[in-house]
């Protein structure tokens, strides 16, 4: 009974006061802002920054699944740059980028100057135009790869009943470079809208005086495309063109589904290679090595990304 | 005279937008209409040299469906990829709101090198990290089961989410904000009574595409789960349908098609929200 009273003082006294400067704390501006970006920190200091170094640990040391090995410093490095499946790899990431990158720019321009157009049904041929980017690429490559059968493939029954191909029409995933072909085309269909669409966005915007000024001034439709469209264009192209090489070059979901890397390895990715290598093999200081390698190529798109953001 | 003319340019113009647009949509559609029509086709049709493959010639059937629903565990991979869709993106989108206001809109020391931090992790591609997350995985004692993957895409989920939001908490007005704080409003409250429902437009585009991302997701769900019931319904199809023998392409398309219509679903209520999440955030391609 003589506690009662005296425990409500206390807490009537102390308690909110105590509250209260948390409070205060609480909603300092540096306080508050600290505290909500911990736990999205948290999140990417263990599950992205620290997976990296253990990738980079990895590509140091003899470590096989279940069998963490010594540090054996470059020999990894070393060994794969003489392995000749990597070299391959090399120049198949570069093909495979370079051609793909080009035709989803050229013939993402030319679908958004199409789509900028006024026409009926704009949002559903949009809506079309935009499906294979949100379909799940590993599934719709599954329908590429049947259209790509070695024996029922349906590109080549169209090509010989048209007259293009002479039967019975090439075997497209046994074939290196027309396997190449195919894991383009893939590539291509599927990254296609991401390009249009955003291209679009960026044509949209420019204001229309533009073009009339330049029609005034006598250009015609390539003239005013070539000096007046491109060039306001610039900044969307290079954002676009800077996002899509990071993605083009790790790509794995493609290769994987539809020719696993071969024939004879012709098609192999660094993500692919790295899979077979480091989980299939168990190999997992040579597989971590080799995704390093997709390392430079994302350093120098964040600098140019970061560089560009910063002067826009 | 002159309307006439017009007219004449109008419907010129409209058929050169609509001949070359043709290709386009046929390389866009082609791919879905065939892996439909294959779904539905009889084995004996399908694999007849002589047959047309554009056409169901001998009865629609609807077979292959049959099989996934009794045959397969199709149906425990489609709720897996719920599961593991709806949990990782409510998740992301809580981490994803609380980083975004606080990058957009308090000032405090190294608040620019934080978004620095976030965007840079924006542009890893999961394909870099893979080996090593299948190692924490195993060391978190997840390895195998749906939360390996529930863990594991807001890696990739936080960050886009985050920098999407950034930009939609930039629009609204600071006045309202100030206006909240000043009336008494903690900065909590001014965050959930105020500026999230400004921000609805936001969050709803953030939320369609983390939900398309982790139901998309194809090398982690690879990786990080072996067993078949754990699966998800893009690698239960892909890995798990393909037999033996080479008569599994009716099946392979009906699992492939049924996997894909919850997304084709949920795109065709939001259309424009896709577009515009697209064109703000310059979603990973």
């Amino acid at each position: 009974m003589a506690v009662g009273p005296r425990a409500l003082e206390v807490t009537g006294l102390h308690v909110p006061g105590r509250l209260a400067r948390a409070r205060e704390w609480w909603e300092q501006e540096h306080v508050f802002g600290y505290g909500l970006i911990v736990p999205a920190l948290l999140l990417l200091t263990c599950l992205v920054a620290y997976p990296f170094g253990m990738a980079i640990y990895f590509s140091l040391s003899d470590y096989w699944v279940g069998s963490p090995g010594g540090f054996v410093g470059l020999a990894n490095y070393r060994d794969i740059l003489a392995n000749d499946v990597f070299r391959q790899t090399i120049q198949n990431s570069f093909v495979f980028t370079g051609i793909a990158l080009t035709l989803k720019t050229v013939l993402g321009v030319w679908l958004a100057l199409l789509l900028a157009r006024d026409m009926r049904f704009k949002r559903l041929i949009r809506g079309a135009v935009l499906l294979p980017w949100v379909i799940p690429t590993a599934l719709s490559t599954l329908g590429w790869w049947w259209m790509f059968d070695s024996l029922y493939s349906v590109v080549n029954w169209t090509a010989i009943r048209l007259g293009i191909l002479s039967p019975p029409g090439p075997n497209w995933l046994g074939q290196s470079a027309y396997a190449m072909a195919a894991v383009i085309t893939v590539n291509v269909w599927r990254g296609l809208p991401f390009f249009a669409i955003t291209v679009l966005a960026g044509l949209v915007s420019i204001p229309r005086e533009f073009h009339e000024a330049a029609e005034v001034d006598g250009a015609g439709p390539w003239g005013r495309f070539w000096h007046v469209t491109l060039p306001l264009l610039r900044p969307v192209l290079a954002v676009v063109i800077l996002f899509s090489t990071i993605f083009t070059f790790s790509d794995f979901n493609i290769v994987y589904v539809l020719t696993r890397g071969g024939p004879v390895n012709m098609t192999h990715l660094f993500a692919t290679l790295a899979y077979q290598i480091g989980l299939n093999g168990g190999n997992l200081g040579q597989g971590a090595a080799i995704s390093l390698f997709l390392f430079p190529l994302l350093g120098a798109v964040v600098f140019l990304q970061l560089r560009y953001i910063r002067k826009e | 005279m002159a309307g006439a003319r017009d007219r004449e340019v109008t419907i010129r113009s409209a058929t050169f937008t609509y001949a070359n647009l043709v290709p386009f949509l046929a390389f866009a559609l082609f791919p879905f209409y065939f892996m439909l029509i294959t779904s539905l086709k009889s084995n004996a049709e399908l694999y007849n040299l002589k047959s047309i493959p554009f056409l169901v010639q001998t009865g629609v059937i609807a077979d292959h469906y049959q099989y996934l629903f009794q045959r397969t565990e199709f149906l425990t991979w489609m709720k897996n990829s719920l599961i593991i869709s709806v949990v990782a993106t409510s998740a992301s989108l809580a981490i994803a709101i609380l980083a975004g206001y606080s990058l957009a809109r308090l000032r405090y020391r190294g608040v620019a090198s934080f978004g620095t931090a976030v965007f840079v992790t924006y542009l890893v591609p999961p394909t870099l990290l893979f080996l090593p997350l299948s190692q924490v995985v195993v060391w978190l004692g997840i390895s195998d089961t749906i939360w390996a993957l529930i863990v594991t895409y807001p890696t990739f989920l936080v960050p886009f989410c985050t920098w999407l939001l950034m930009g939609y908490f930039r629009t609204v007005p600071r006045e309202v904000e100030e206006c909240a704080l000043v009336d008494g409003a903690s900065r909590m409250q001014t965050l959930i009574r105020i500026v999230l429902p400004m921000a609805v437009p936001g969050i709803v585009c953030a939320a369609l595409f983390s939900f398309t991302l982790c139901w998309n997701e194809f090398i982690y769900a690879l990786t990080f789960v072996s067993q078949s019931a754990n699966k998800t319904a893009v690698v239960g199809v892909t890995a798990d349908l393909i037999r033996g023998d080479i008569y599994y392409w009716g099946s392979l398309m009906a699992g492939a098609v049924l996997a894909s219509v919850p997304i084709v679903a949920v795109y065709v209520f939001f259309l424009d929200y896709y577009v515009s999440g697209l064109t703000a955030g310059a979603v990973k391609g």
